[in-house]
Order: structure tokens, then C-alpha cells, then sequence
């Protein structure tokens, strides 16, 4: 690109992580600068005049005024192709591995400037075009396996299209080119390299309804509250409530076929779990390492805090990537409360006029526009493949009040709330999601698709589950009242099938090797067998069965440890049915099928 | 570089002075003021523009007049010399030496705001610290390099807690190379003597290092007393190859010296006044824990702090569980009724514990009981509650039964004595008597292999005994 021009001033004031450069007249917004001797990476968030007003991602102390600022007219962007996957990036893209390696040292130092991806490394191209064909931007050029699991498609890049000319077959590192497009007397040399600016979002052909469940193996979350591919969810909760775990477990075993996770703003030590769990842990979908599907994004906590803000346009930058290539991707970001805060942050130092709680006005329509760029959709191409992503944010409120503004704004363009509870979680209940305030918007939309798998059964299930769940919390009012004598058997029988949707189905432990994931065969299974012995209890209180014996029947404690069941002897459960109704049968009295009322 | 001086002070406003006319001033440079009665004062640079600084002095700025007052530059970002020698000795909050003995001879001088931990270069914390105190080594287990913070109030026995986690968790890596580091904030002259005191009683002096700022020392000085004690222990740590314990007290107190300086600096408040960057600056901090991959030492930190009005959503203590990884949270009922240490369990989490125990570590069935105890001690106490409004009757056989264990449980299992160090043998297997007290098929958080192996032989002996 030829009309890059240098611009080059000198810094005027320090404060903090931002920096005010004079001398930067041409200067635009969003372009990368390099600030100082160090050439620390910053970003121009405000031009006046001659003055440029810029976030630096790295520590500033020890910058003098008058120190170099030096503009290449380029805007924030990352680097596409081959070896993004396996990647443990810092927030704005650089591999962390070999920042330890620049930097000789376990901590980070500053003015590192290390490639996002392996510019040696050599990849084994296959073309899926020849020289004639035409092609429009989003067209398959041809493959490289980035990864046992992920076949990389190299696109037409936008803006492009043509009749290709040239195209090359075998061996090639990412900026070698791989294939020439030309229109006209127009010429493009297509590498497997691309950058794209991440603020700007990758476009598509057109958008599709979110009608088509993204499974979490996490049973409160896929039968009662599901999320839809290239739908959006957020999980506010105070903390310890459970969030990083619940995203960690998405993370692993969300049905997704790309996984862009981002703690941003959260603790180192989350990171390097998944650094070193992924490699080890088996994806139950292809057998291979969760690693070998993943990429990683870390601005912990303690690193710079304007790379916080630039963390989550690396991360769905990625993701957009991917989606075009056709594949779901799932974004995983833990804590987009930090990444406000951020925003916050360097709109103090810009002397913005404060929105309500000192939140910039924009917080709003910069989250909004975040979430905007999840979805499900056909990208562009002319093959009209599909993609999706869907977006999983953390939202961390202070004091655990949700009214506070960062929840409030994203629970306008979220549409599925996952509402932890301390309460449930200091009782250990994991996930300690609020089963009476949690909703999805999806629910319904996704119901015919279960149906259709589960013999008609599983929208009838879940609406009968939550029902009871709903009368417990009624029943209790009246049970701390006036004790739980004044219940009627029926009653009685509510809340004991309550108590065993939230400990034996709702309750999954993380932990545990078995009851971290559940297929959706096993969670119908489960919930199914629940209700069963819940309309044959009802049926044997009627008929005069003593409620002590029914509530001790044995076959309870093999409902309770149906969790435990591996995938391959969930048929099992299956046999529960049986045994539920002779047990059943055996404490119903002589004659009390008389007394059916 | 000669230091440049300055006799430009054009204003003073808190603990903030600005400076004019400087030249060549770096961002966080370290500064010297020199009064008009010759004595001097440390502070570092907050904001520049071309030609003005403005300058946090540590020692506060009573006494500075504009026209007498000297500044200078030092050309460097404010650093600590260390060397192994800093072990056994005391400084102040600012880390210059008041025990009398001479100055520490550096092998290093380090910036005291220490640079981020690549996550890449990280060792994930899994080696279990036995504390003796079984509300932590049964229910949340600490690990090294783990920060686990103790969220007391006014009042509670906080330090006395703290006090014996240092002394018992460094018995029991007695032959390894172990370091306390203590920064005290803004504690009262009793307070830091009764730690001083009981480190020389139980000999480990010797291997601590104190930095002391109390309630009357300046409170800009806060500041930077946790980053130096934190700058000592990363060089012991990952210099020295040693275990580092570091227990910082009273968190409330640096929160308050910021919110000071950011009062006087008009930055727009966050919530309670305080800051809006107050978690980032917290996570400088507490971050600063952890292992490294190649390295055998260690940094685990517990800080202490004091929730005002006993508030856990107050922002100290929310920002602070944001950040860390668990807290010990105190209870004001159970010190109420005499119970040492009155570590109120349900909101009280280890969150490394998952791969500090089991199974190698300290025993199989050490999950299971866990998540038991818990479930069981927060259904007893759920029915107490309603004991207390309906009466006894109203509970069913199984409610009674979990009342009584959460009585027994708090008396037994978490009451224990100030100088009792229980194994975690001892720890597990009291859990395991107290769930005698239940009913088998309610232990749903358990495994039949472990109920079989550890809970049946003790039921079977309880009946035994029960028949004679
Ligand atoms: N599904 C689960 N199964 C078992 N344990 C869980 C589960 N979810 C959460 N926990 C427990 O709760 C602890 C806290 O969870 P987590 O770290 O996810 O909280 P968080 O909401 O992310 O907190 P913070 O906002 O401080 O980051 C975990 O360390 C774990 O012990
Ligand atoms: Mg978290």
C-alpha cells in the first residue's frame, strides 16, 4: 500500500498509559504509533490540531517529553494465516512464547516487537482454484492443515476479484505468494499472510437466524438455558461465583469447531491452566488435544491496561477469521468489566465528560457494537458457506450488583443471561446459575430442533422441570412460614422432585472426570427419568403410598448417580424406567389402586 | 546524568506538588525535595507535560514552602537495593533500615513496581502448603504460590490467624528454604510488635524480612511498602530460589492513602471515592504472586485487610476477591461465640485447591469430603435457621440430623487452638467422623468407593459401640 505516509512528533505530556504527542498533523485516529526510544506501541485515540492524544500498551515509565512519536498511518491490526491456532497471544497479538524469548526473562519487558505469526515455517499449500478460474473476495484459493484438526482456507482477501493467473502448489511460508489475481490490468498477489485493522469488522454475504444450538456438555446450561449458534450470552456473577469455570468449560467442550478464548484483564495463573490443561485434554468431538482448535489472547491483570481495551478487538478479529472460512467459532471473553474499565480508564485520562458512574457516554454503543459482530451467517464466497460466532462474555459487576452499568449495557444486546448466584455458589452448587432468573431467548426457537431428535419429549421436559423448580420457590415461602407439615403430599412430592433436579441434574461438578460434560443423549435421559419418577410418586401418593418408604425408595440413589455414568453406559438409564415402577408398585398398598382419586 | 535541581514549586495540594520549568524529567522518575531546615523527602513523578511536573511526595508535604523548597531528579525510577542480607532485618515503609543496623550492602537494585509476569512463564500453582488450621487445609486448601487473603473486621483475630499460618506452614517445609516477608501498612505500633514478637519467640527472625509503616508514619509512604516488600520476595523467590511467604497488613489502609492521592489530583471518583483504576492497581500487586517454570521458588501472599462496616461488597475487599485467587473470610458471630479461628466457611474459597490435592498429593478422598462437609454444614445451617423461626419440631428426622452436625462441625472442626498444628491426616479424617452424623444415602457429593473405604469402617465401629 503506497499512500502509507510516516508522521513524526514528540511527546508533550504523560499521564499514566496515555500520552500526548504534538507535531502529528495528518495523523488519524486508531493508527499505530511507536512512542520513545523503547518504541512502545500505542494507539491514537483523539487527534487535535497538531496534537495527538494516544493509549500506549505497554508501561510508560521512564518516558520523557520530547521523546519521538513516529505514526505509520496504519491503523491497529492483526496478522491472518497459518499458526494462529495453538497460539497463546498477548492482547495485541504478540505470541508470548516469544516475547520470553526477546525478552530472556519470565516478566515482560517493554518495546518488544515480536512477529504474530512464523514468517519461516513452511506450510503445504493445496490450491483448490486453477489458473482460469474466476473468483470473487471470500473464494477458497486452496488449504493448508494448520493443525490435525483445523483445515486453514486461504480466501480470495476483500476488495478482490479476478481471474486467477497464477496459483502454487506445495511448500510455501506465509509470505511467499501462493497465487496471482488479475481484473482488468489490475494485479493482485495473493499471500497466505493478510492483516485486517481489528476494530473494523470482517463483512459477510448475509446474516441467518439463530436457530441452531451450540451444546456445552453443562446440563442447567443446554436444557434449560441454551445458547444458539452465533448467538451472544453474558455471565454476570460477584466473585468466585463460578464465570471462569463455566467459560473454561465452554472452552473445552462447547460444540464449536474453532475456540478464541480472552482473559482479559483477569489473572495470570487462569491462563496458564488452560496453557497447560488444552494439550492434555481430548476435544469429544474429534478425539484430538483441545489445544489443537484453540487460541488464546492474555492481557491478565497486571499487564498494561490499554491493551485490556485492544485484547477483545484481537480476539473476534480472529474469530471473524475463522467464521469466514466457514467454520463456528466460539469466543470465550473473561472479564469484559475489566475491558470497561479500561475504556474507563483512558476516558479519565482524556478528560471526557463522564457518563454514569464515570463510564465514558459510549460504553453503551461500543459494547453494543461488540456483541453486534457475533452471528451466524453466510460469508462471502460463492460457495455460500455458513459461519458463526458466538460470543460468551464474563461481566464481573462490583458487589455483585447487576444494576451497575456495564451489566445493564450488555444485557440490552445479550440474549442470554446466565445469572451466578453467591448464595448458591458458598453452598457449592456449581454452576451456581439462578435457575429462577437466568432466561435464554433462544429457548424456544432451538425447542423444535430437540424435538425433533427426542421423540417430541424434551420442550415438554423442560417446561415441566422448570415448572416445579418455580412451585418450590413458592412452596418454600409457605415452608419458612408455617413449616413443611402444612404441605399437602402432593406438595410434598414438588418439592422432593425439585430437590432432585437441582442436586442430581442442575448441580454438575466441573471437577469431576465424568460429570464435567454431559451429552444432550445423557441430559434427556436424565431429565426424563427425574419426571418419570416424579408422575409415578404422584400416582402412588394417590393410590396411598407412605411417603417416607417413597422417598427412600432405593432406585433414588441411582438417579442420583446417573451424573456419573460414562457416555457409553448411559443406556442404563434407560433401565431406570423399570426399576422406578416396580420399587413403585412394591409400596403401594393392597387395594390402593382404588383409591385413585 | 547530573541531577537536575529546581527551585520552582508553583503549587502544593496534598500530597501533590507541581514543578515548573523542568527539562528532561522522566514519567515516574524518583525526586528529592530538600526543605528549608535541610531535610529531605522522596517522591516520584505522576504527570508530565513539556515543561511542568507534578510530584507525589511519600512523606507528605506539611512544611514544604514554594520558594525555599529544592528539587531534584534523580535520573531514576524509584528502586530497592537487595541482597540476601535483607533476611532477619527491619526497615521502614519506604525500605531504609531503623533497626539500628548498618546499611544493606545491594547485589541488586531493583524498580519496585517489578515488570509483568508473562503468563507464558508461568508454573501453575499445585503443591499443597499444610497450614495445621483445618477451615484451610480440609475446606480451602492453599498452595504455593498461591494469594490467598484473609478478609477480616475491626476486631477479629486476624493476626492472630496470619500469624499462625507463617509459623506452622514453614514448620512443615522445616528443611527447605523458606523466607517470610512482612509489610506492614498503617498498623498500630501494637499490632506490628505482637508479629515481631512471635516470629523472635518462634526463631523465624531470621528468615523474615519487616517492612513497617505504622497508623502515625506518612500515608503517602503506603504506597510503596507493598511494592518493595514485593520487590524483596521476588528476588528471594525466583534470585534465592526460596519459598516466600508474604503477608501484607492492612490492605484498607494503602486503599485509602490512593484514594488520597487521587482526591488530590480531582480525578473523578469511582465508587466510595475511590479510584477507577483501583482493581488495575490492586492486580499490580497481588499478581506479583506465583511460580515460575524453571525456577524452584516461590512467592505465596496473603494479604489481610479489614472490610468496613463488615461489608464484603465494600470495594476493597470486592476488588480484592475480584483479583485473588480465593479469601478467608472472618465471621463476627462465630468470634462472637468464642470460636478460634472464626473462619466463616460458606463464602470462604481456595480456588487452587482443585489441583493441590487428591490423590499423590494429600489423599484420594480429600475432594469428595470437601464438597460434602460443605454441602452438609450449609443444609444444617439452612435448618437451624428455620429451627430458630418454626422450632425443632418443624424439622424432618434428616433436617435434625444436619442442625446438629453444623453445631458439632463448628465446635469441632472449626474451633481449634491458637498453638494446635493438625496434620491433614487429622484434618480428614475428623471430617470423615462428623459425617457419621448423617444419613449415607444424603452423601451424594461422595464416592461409593470412598464411603466404603473411609465413612463405613467408622459407622461399623460407632455401632459396635453403640451395641456394648
Ligand atoms: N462447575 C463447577 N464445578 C465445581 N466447582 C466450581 C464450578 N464452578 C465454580 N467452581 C468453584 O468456584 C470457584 C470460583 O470460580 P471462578 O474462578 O470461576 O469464579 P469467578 O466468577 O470467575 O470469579 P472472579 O470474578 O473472581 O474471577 C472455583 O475455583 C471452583 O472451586
Ligand atoms: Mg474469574
Amino acid at each position: 500500500m503506497p499512500d502509507k505516509k510516516e508522521i513524526k512528533g514528540a511527546i508533550e505530556r504523560i499521564s499514566g498509559s496515555l500520552v500526548v504527542a504534538g507535531g502529528m498533523e495528518g495523523a488519524s485516529m486508531q493508527d499505530v504509533v511507536h512512542i520513545g526510544e523503547l518504541g512502545l506501541v500505542g494507539e491514537i485515540l483523539e487527534v487535535n490540531g497538531d496534537k495527538a492524544s494516544i493509549q500506549v500498551y505497554e508501561e510508560t515509565s521512564g518516558l520523557k517529553p520530547g521523546e519521538p512519536v513516529v505514526s505509520m498511518g496504519e491503523p491497529l491490526s492483526v496478522e491472518l494465516g497459518p499458526g494462529i491456532i495453538e497460539q497463546f497471544y498477548d492482547g495485541i497479538q504478540r505470541p508470548l512464547e516469544l516475547i520470553e524469548k526477546a525478552a530472556k526473562s519470565p516478566y515482560i519487558s517493554r518495546g518488544i516487537s515480536v512477529p504474530a505469526l512464523d514468517r519461516q515455517k513452511k506450510w503445504d499449500f493445496t490450491p483448490k482454484v486453477k489458473a482460469g478460474d474466476e473468483v470473487v473476495a471470500g473464494d477458497i484459493l486452496g488449504t493448508v492443515q494448520e493443525t490435525v484438526v483445523v483445515e486453514h482456507r486461504i480466501m480470495v482477501p476483500n476488495g478482490v476479484k479476478g481471474k486467477v493467473t497464477k496459483i502454487e502448489k506445495g511448500e510455501h511460508t506465509i509470505e511467499d505468494v501462493i497465487a496471482v489475481v488479475e481484473d482488468g490490468d489490475k494485479k493482485y498477489e495473493v499471500k497466505m499472510l493478510q492483516r485486517w485493522p481489528v476494530r473494523k469488522p470482517r463483512p459477510v454475504a448475509r446474516r441467518l437466524a439463530p436457530n441452531v444450538p451450540m451444546t456445552t456438555g453443562q446440563r442447567v446450561v443446554d436444557a434449560f438455558f441454551p445458547v444458539a449458534l452465533g448467538g451472544t450470552a453474558c455471565v454476570p456473577g460477584p466473585f468466585g461465583s463460578g464465570k471462569t469455570v463455566i467459560q473454561h468449560q465452554f472452552a473445552k467442550w462447547a460444540q464449536a469447531q474453532i475456540v478464541v478464548y480472552v482473559g482479559c484483564g483477569e489473572r495470570g495463573n487462569e491462563m496458564t491452566d488452560v496453557l497447560l490443561e488444552f494439550p492434555e485434554l481430548d476435544d469429544p468431538q474429534t478425539g484430538q488435544p483441545l489445544m489443537k482448535r484453540t487460541t488464546l489472547i492474555a492481557n491478565t491483570s497486571n499487564m498494561p491496561v490499554a491493551a485490556r481495551e485492544a485484547s477483545v478487538y484481537t480476539a473476534i478479529t480472529l474469530a471473524e477469521y475463522y467464521r469466514d472460512m466457514g467454520y463456528s467459532v466460539a469466543l470465550m471473553a473473561d472479564s469484559t468489566s475489566r475491558w470497561a474499565e479500561a475504556l474507563r480508564e483512558m476516558s479519565g485520562r482524556l478528560e471526557e465528560m463522564p457518563g454514569e458512574e464515570s463510564y465514558p457516554a459510549y460504553l453503551g454503543t461500543r459494547l453494543a457494537s461488540f456483541y453486534e459482530r457475533a452471528g451466524r451467517c453466510i460469508v462471502n464466497g460463492k460457495d455460500q458457506r455458513e459461519g458463526s460466532i458466538t460470543v460468551i462474555g464474563a461481566v464481573s459487576p462490583p458487589g455483585g450488583d447487576l444494576s451497575e452499568p456495564v451489566t445493564q449495557n450488555t444485557l440490552r444486546v445479550t440474549k442470554v443471561f446466565w445469572g451466578l448466584d453467591a448464595n448458591l455458589a458458598y453452598q457449592r452448587h456449581f454452576p451456581a446459575i439462578n435457575w429462577l432468573n437466568s432466561y435464554s431467548l433462544y429457548t424456544e426457537r432451538l425447542d423444535p430442533y430437540w424435538d425433533e431428535k427426542f421423540d417430541d419429549q424434551w420442550s415438554g421436559l423442560r417446561v415441566e422441570a422448570m415448572g416445579l423448580l418455580e412451585q418450590e420457590a413458592q412452596l418454600n415461602e409457605i415452608v419458612r412460614l408455617v413449616g413443611i407439615d402444612a404441605l399437602s403430599r402432593d406438595e410434598r412430592m414438588v418439592m422432593e422432585t425439585a430437590k432432585s433436579l437441582r442436586e442430581d441434574f442442575l448441580h454438575q461438578n466441573a471437577f469431576h472426570e465424568i460429570d464435567t460434560y454431559a451429552s444432550m443423549e445423557k441430559q434427556f435421559k436424565m431429565l426424563k427419568t427425574i419426571v418419570a419418577f416424579h408422575h409415578a410418586g404422584l400416582d402412588a401418593l394417590h393410590k396411598g403410598a407412605p411417603m417416607n418408604k417413597l422417598f427412600n425408595l432405593p432406585v433414588r440413589e441411582q438417579i442420583a448417580r446417573m451424573r456419573y455414568l460414562e457416555e457409553k453406559d448411559i443406556a442404563q438409564i434407560d433401565k431406570l424406567d423399570d426399576t422406578i415402577k416396580e420399587q413403585i408398585n412394591g409400596i403401594i398398598p393392597v387395594g390402593g389402586e382404588n383409591n385413585a382419586a | 546524568m547530573l541531577p537536575r535541581e529546581y527551585r520552582t514549586v508553583s503549587s502544593i495540594s496534598g500530597p501533590l506538588v507541581m514543578v515548573e520549568k523542568t527539562q528532561d524529567v522522566m514519567y515516574d522518575e524518583l525526586v528529592e525535595i530538600t526543605l528549608a531546615d535541610g531535610s529531605k523527602r522522596k517522591g516520584k513523578v505522576l504527570e508530565i507535560e513539556t515543561d511542568m511536573a507534578l510530584v507525589q511526595v511519600f512523606e507528605g508535604t506539611s512544611g514544604i514552602e514554594n520558594e525555599e523548597a529544592k528539587v531534584r531528579f534523580l535520573g531514576k525510577v524509584q528502586t530497592l537495593p537487595v541482597s540476601k542480607d535483607m533476611l532477619g532485618r527491619v526497615f521502614n515503609g519506604r525500605g531504609e533500615p531503623i533497626d539500628g543496623g548498618a546499611p544493606l550492602i545491594a547485589e541488586q537494585n531493583l524498580d519496585i513496581n517489578g515488570m509483568p509476569m508473562n503468563p507464558f512463564s508461568r508454573d501453575y500453582p499445585s503443591e499443597f502448603i499444610q497450614t495445621g488450621i483445618s477451615t484451610i487445609d480440609g475446606l480451602n486448601p492453599m498452595v504455593r504460590g498461591q494469594k490467598l487473603p484473609i478478609f477480616s473486621a475491626s476486631g477479629l483475630p486476624h493476626n492472630r490467624m496470619a500469624a499462625q499460618i507463617a509459623r506452622q506452614a514453614t514448620v512443615i517445609s522445616g528443611h527447605e528454604d523458606f523466607a517470610v516477608v512482612f509489610a506492614a501498612m498503617g498498623i498500630t505500633f501494637e499490632e506490628a510488635s505482637f508479629f515481631m514478637e512471635d516470629f523472635r519467640k518462634t526463631g523465624a527472625l531470621q528468615r523474615t524480612v519487616l517492612y513497617i509503616n505504622l497508623a502515625d508514619d506518612p500515608a503517602i509512604e503506603r504506597i510503596s511498602t507493598p511494592r518493595i516488600a514485593l520487590t524483596a520476595a521476588e528476588y528471594l523467590a525466583f534470585e534465592c530460589n526460596m519459598h516466600v511467604v508474604v503477608i501484607l497488613t492492612d490492605l484498607t489502609n494503602y486503599c485509602e492513602a490512593l484514594r488520597e492521592i487521587s482526591a488530590a489530583r480531582k480525578e473523578v471518583p469511582g465508587r466510595r471515592g475511590y479510584p477507577g483504576y483501583l482493581y488495575t492497581d490492586l492486580a499490580t500487586m497481588y499478581e506479583r504472586a506465583g511460580r515460575l517454570k524453571g525456577k524452584s521458588g516461590s512467592i505465596t501472599q496473603i494479604p489481610i485487610l479489614t472490610m468496613p462496616e463488615d461489608d464484603k461488597t465494600h470495594p476493597i475487599p470486592d476488588l480484592t476477591g475480584y483479583i485473588t485467587e480465593g479469601q478467608i473470610i472472618l465471621s463476627r458471630s462465630l468470634h462472637r461465640q468464642g470460636i478460634y479461628p472464626p473462619v466463616d466457611v460458606m463464602p470462604s474459597l481456595s480456588r487452587l485447591k482443585d489441583k493441590g490435592i487428591g490423590r499423590d498429593k494429600t489423599r484420594e478422598d480429600h475432594a469428595d469430603l470437601m464438597n460434602q462437609l460443605f454441602a452438609a454444614y450449609a443444609r444444617g445451617k439452612e435448618a437451624k435457621e428455620l429451627a430458630v423461626i418454626l422450632g425443632e419440631g418443624a424439622l424432618s428426622d434428616e433436617d435434625k440430623a444436619f442442625a446438629k452436625f453444623s453445631t458439632v462441625f463448628e465446635d469441632k472442626y472449626v474451633r481449634q487452638g491458637e498453638y494446635e498444628n493438625r496434620t491433614i491426616k487429622e484434618t480428614l479424617e475428623l471430617g470423615w467422623n462428623l459425617l457419621t452424623m448423617i444419613p449415607v444415602k444424603e452423601l451424594k457429593r461422595i464416592r461409593d468407593a470412598y464411603i466404603e473405604k473411609y465413612l463405613n469402617p467408622l459407622l461399623k465401629a460407632k455401632a459396635e459401640k453403640g451395641e456394648e
